[in-house]
């Protein structure tokens, strides 16, 4: 084991400790969630609750620990990673490990506690449902295979993090893979992103090839101190790098997966496509970014662009849905956009922060949006409204989380889309500036029709909705609190924690702390918030489509645009799949059955061929001939020899006759 | 050549055609007639060899009572008479005659290679002599040859009777 | 006395008599070539008792022996034939193979 000690770097001084035993005990935090699975696996179903008491108390523990580990950072910081090495491969060394410090804490403390309170959720809206237990398997799997990945101090472990993030997405997506269009869903999910994970894996080779060690510190310090190896090769290794980032974070034109995984259950969405696992991606730019911002500059423009189109893409389609959890999706994907694009601007501290509080709003919403869900039975918003009536603990939260994502003061996105904004505008990206806010305002828009939607007006829909249960709405009350506080940990000028907690890491970040607020980013933004919410308000509210469910801003041809998601679905099925599902897949079929199989066959037909040639001839005419022989031969040579006896007496002295002379003669002449 | 031998040599010519002549005539009584000679001859033959008694034996015994003994048979079982071509196997005449024939030559070169030379033949009677050897030294043969023609006697009368004379023995 | 023409006339009356067996279909006539071929015996031993001078005459007493027998078989013989032709109405030795297989 390898025990980082305390450096100081040559600019400025990081104070931090080496976090003691609780660091040296982080391992505990990747390892038990495994371990419960198991006990789930195989004990889960002759347990009371079924096997969630196992998953809530190792959740639940995994909340205590990182929220111990989290003052432990806020305190006094702490900067640690640990190695266990498990055999080697030519020069490099496999290890694997876990890594204490700013950003790995900050994940920590989100993964446990949004994923606390999405298990005390699924407790009860999962109850009664198919395969419970494996359910919980499956999250808690979910949850350690998440920790293995922001833990992880090697590339490998990261690969190895990112492809168990991915089986578990599968899992947890095609839950109720009894719908074709479920399983189909998650086949979707886990083959976007393993088209993705090909750059993944190209980039991490690159880099390892180029630096010779597979320790992101090490390779992260080589690309900051010593610039001659990777100079070559940085910008493809940082392009492939993004690439990966761009499939599991749903950046365009790898985002088709996540709306379609809303087939799974509520909770699954809250946890993975909100909080956690689709911030995979922005983890693993924001782990990169000292090799990105020192060494592939340019490779930040591309993350940036690619971030603003799918920012502004999403949003818009967003409009256009009908249904709940889709809306949500889309403004996950647009919200991914948001991060990617403040990473790709450089502002580090400015993504992660929204990082931050999008896990908590997001997770609220969706969590609303189930219990919505749960309480009409139908995913529709033209079959609900005037829900605020029956279900007013979800709708307050709701409206909390809304307000949270338009970005409106003090709620927690208005500081970080706030942060994005200045960022863009320092940087001196106008363009993104505005594309940006006008996302910011199409996110306004399509949250408050949403709301509108769903709880105001009346319902129209069948059912008899109810409130639901505590355990469903205490959890939507704590991250309403989350969604409300979460922001203030970083208010420029006032307390800026959340950016020392971050930038506290073994490789120094180098990028713009705002001393204050910009006010021109702080007005836009704000501006364009409450336009959105007012926009959305007045045409969804004051025109009554909330009674009718009509859509009054149905704008064809570019409504039919929106809803077909740009045409993108069919040209991935048209271009990507049908040509290797029709051509090619029955091509090598073809190859298969013709060639392949014949070439087998072959054998067995000469191998019968030959049986049968060695079967009549020599079985049947040779050897069965020759018994056959032995016996009609002594049969016929019988007959032949019982005519001797004819009975005639003359005859019979006739042969002895002869025999005495033959042996007469025999014994004279020639014996 | 002395008398003598012209004699045997006749005889034994006569032998041979007579002897021929009982295996190939087609008439039956031809050949039992034929063998009548046979013996005959053969009794001469003995006489010329001084051996009297044995001459005198053969023509009781085998011309007096057994060639009676043939014709008798002949007549019971109805022998067709006559001449006839049906009295030899056509099938088995190749075959015999070259066994008989390779028989012949087989003895007469034992014979001819074992003995040799002339004899002289004792003159005088022998059959004092015969009489008493016969008497005294093979007496035993003699009683028991004497117990074979009693059990051929008995047996011969036992075949040839007719079933319906045991039948009535009983009765009586 | 010549010795060697005596054996072979002996030797051809007794192969005659073999003729004779096997080619006579009447049984009687069977019977009859066996007379012939003990007859030629007869010779044969006399023939070797003036050859040997034996003081014993074994050669004559042995004759005398066979011609003996030779008539007791004969009486047999013909009895046989007697029933065989009351059995069968025949003498034809061809008629008598019930032994055939």
């Amino acid at each position: 084991m390898v025990n980082f000690t305390s450096t100081i770097f040559a600019e400025g001084e990081l104070i931090y400790t080496d976090g003691g035993l609780l660091a040296q005990y982080a391992w505990l935090l990747v390892l038990l969630p495994f371990v419960a699975a198991l006990i789930i696996t195989f004990m889960g179903k002759y347990l009371p609750l079924k096997g969630a008491e196992v998953a809530l108390a190792t959740i639940g523990l995994i909340f205590l620990y990182s929220s111990a580990l989290m003052y432990a950072h806020i305190t006094s910081g702490v900067v640690n990673e640990f190695f266990i090495n498990v055999g080697s491969i030519g020069v490099f060394d496999i290890e694997f490990g876990w890594v204490v410090d700013g950003l790995s804490i900050m994940m920590y403390f989100v993964v446990g506690t949004v994923a606390l309170l999405v298990f005390i959720y699924a407790t009860n809206y999962m109850e009664g449902e198919i395969r419970y237990t494996f359910f919980f398997t499956s999250l808690t799997l979910f949850a350690g295979s998440m920790l293995v990945l922001v833990s992880s101090p090697t590339l490998i472990q990261i690969l190895i993090g990112w492809e168990l993030v991915g089986v578990c997405s599968y899992l947890l997506i095609g839950h109720y893979w009894e719908k074709k269009d479920n399983s189909s869903a998650a086949m979707k999910a886990f083959i976007t992103n393993k088209i993705a994970d090909v750059g993944l894996m190209i980039g991490i080779i690159i880099l390892a090839l180029n630096t010779g060690t597979l320790r992101i510190s090490e390779i992260l310090y080589q690309a900051t101190h010593e610039y001659e190896k990777l100079s070559s090769v940085a910008f493809i290794a940082a392009i492939l790098l993004f690439i990966g980032a761009m499939g599991k974070s749903a950046q365009f034109p790898l985002h088709v997966w996540l709306p379609d995984a809303m087939a799974g259950p509520t909770p699954v969405s809250a946890l993975m496509h909100a909080a956690t696992m689709v911030t995979a991606g922005v983890y693993l730019l924001a782990r990169m970014f000292p090799f990105y911002k020192s060494m592939a500059p340019d490779a930040l423009d591309i993350v940036m662009l690619f971030g603003v189109i799918t920012l502004l893409a999403a949003g818009l389609i967003a409009v256009v849905q009908d249904d709940l959890k889709k809306v949500l999706a889309y403004s996950t994907v647009s919200q991914l956009g948001y991060m990617v694009a403040a990473i790709g601007s450089g502002a580090y501290t400015a993504a992660l922060f929204h990082l931050w509080t999008h896990a908590f709003f997001k997770a609220l919403l969706f969590l609303g949006a189930g219990s919505v869900i749960h309480a009409v039975h139908s995913n529709s918003m033209l079959e609900m409204g005037g829900l605020r009536k029956v279900m007013p603990k979800t709708f307050a939260t709701f409206i909390i989380g809304t307000v949270a994502l338009a970005g409106l003061p003090p709620f927690a996105g208005f500081f970080s889309k706030d942060e994005i904004l200045a960022s863009f505008n320092h940087e001196g990206e106008i363009t993104f500036f505005f594309i940006a806010v006008l996302g910011a305002f199409i996110t306004a828009f399509y949250m408050t029709r949403a709301v509108s939607l769903t709880f105001l007006g009346e319902y129209r829909g069948h059912g008899h909705p109810h409130e639901s249960h505590n355990l469903m709405t205490t959890p939507l009350l704590a991250l309403s609190v989350f969604a409300i506080a979460s922001g203030w940990v970083n208010i420029p000028g006032v307390y800026t924690g959340f950016t020392d907690w971050v930038t506290t890491r073994k490789n120094k970040i180098v990028e713009y702390h705002p001393e204050s607020f910009d006010l021109f980013a702080l007005s836009s933004g704000l501006l364009a918030g409450l336009l959105g919410i007012a926009l959305g308000y007045y045409l969804y509210q004051l025109q009554g489509s909330a009674e009718t469910g009509d859509d009054k801003i149905k704008i064809q041809p570019i409504w039919s645009v929106l809803e077909n998601k740009y045409y993108l679905d069919d040209f991935y099925f048209n271009y990507v799949i049908d040509p290797v599902k029709i051509n090619i897949s029955r091509a090598v079929d073809k190859f298969n059955t013709n060639v392949i199989d014949r070439f087998v066959n072959g054998f067995g037909q000469i191998a019968s061929l030959l049986g049968g040639i060695v079967y009549n001839n020599f079985d049947q005419n040779g050897i069965d001939k020759l018994l056959n022989m032995s016996s009609s031969g002594t049969d016929s040579f019988g007959g032949k020899v019982k005519l001797l006896q004819t009975g005639k007496t003359q005859q019979y002295l006739m042969l002895f006759l002869g025999g005495v002379v033959t042996i007469s003669l025999l014994i004279l002449f020639i014996i | 050549m002395e008398i003598f031998e012209i004699v045997t040599y006749f005889v034994l010519l006569l032998l041979i055609t007579t002897a021929v002549r009982v295996v190939t005539t087609s008439n039956v009584i031809h050949a039992a007639i034929s063998l009548v000679f046979t013996l005959a001859l053969t009794s001469v033959l003995f006489l010329l060899l001084s051996t009297e008694f044995v001459a005198l034996v053969l023509v009781l015994v085998y011309i007096g009572a057994v060639i009676v003994l043939f014709l008798f048979g002949i007549m019971i079982t109805r022998a067709p008479l006559g001449k006839n071509a049906e009295l030899d196997n056509d099938k088995n005449k190749k075959l015999g005659a070259a066994i008989a024939g390779s028989i012949f030559l087989l003895f007469s070169y034992i014979l001819v290679n074992g003995f040799d030379g002339e004899v002289v033949i004792t003159s005088g009677s022998s059959t004092e002599l015969l009489g008493e050897i016969l008497l005294s030294r093979f007496v035993f043969p003699f009683e028991l040859v004497s117990f074979i023609l009693l059990a051929a006697l008995i047996g011969g009368i036992t075949l040839a009777r007719k079933d319906e004379a045991l039948i009535d023995e009983d009765q009586v | 006395m010549i010795v060697q023409p005596v054996l072979v006339v002996a030797a051809a009356l007794f192969s005659l008599g073999i003729y004779g067996i096997l080619v006579r279909r009447n049984a009687v006539m069977v019977l009859l070539s066996i007379e012939l071929i003990l007859n030629s015996v007869n010779i044969n031993f006399i023939m070797f008792d003036t050859m040997l001078a034996d003081v014993m005459m074994q050669g004559q007493i042995f004759t005398i022996f066979i011609i003996t027998i030779a008539a007791a078989e004969v009486g047999i013989g013909l009895a046989i034939v007697l029933m065989l032709f009351r059995n069968r109405q025949t003498a034809n030795i061809n008629e008598f193979d019930l032994m055939k297989w």
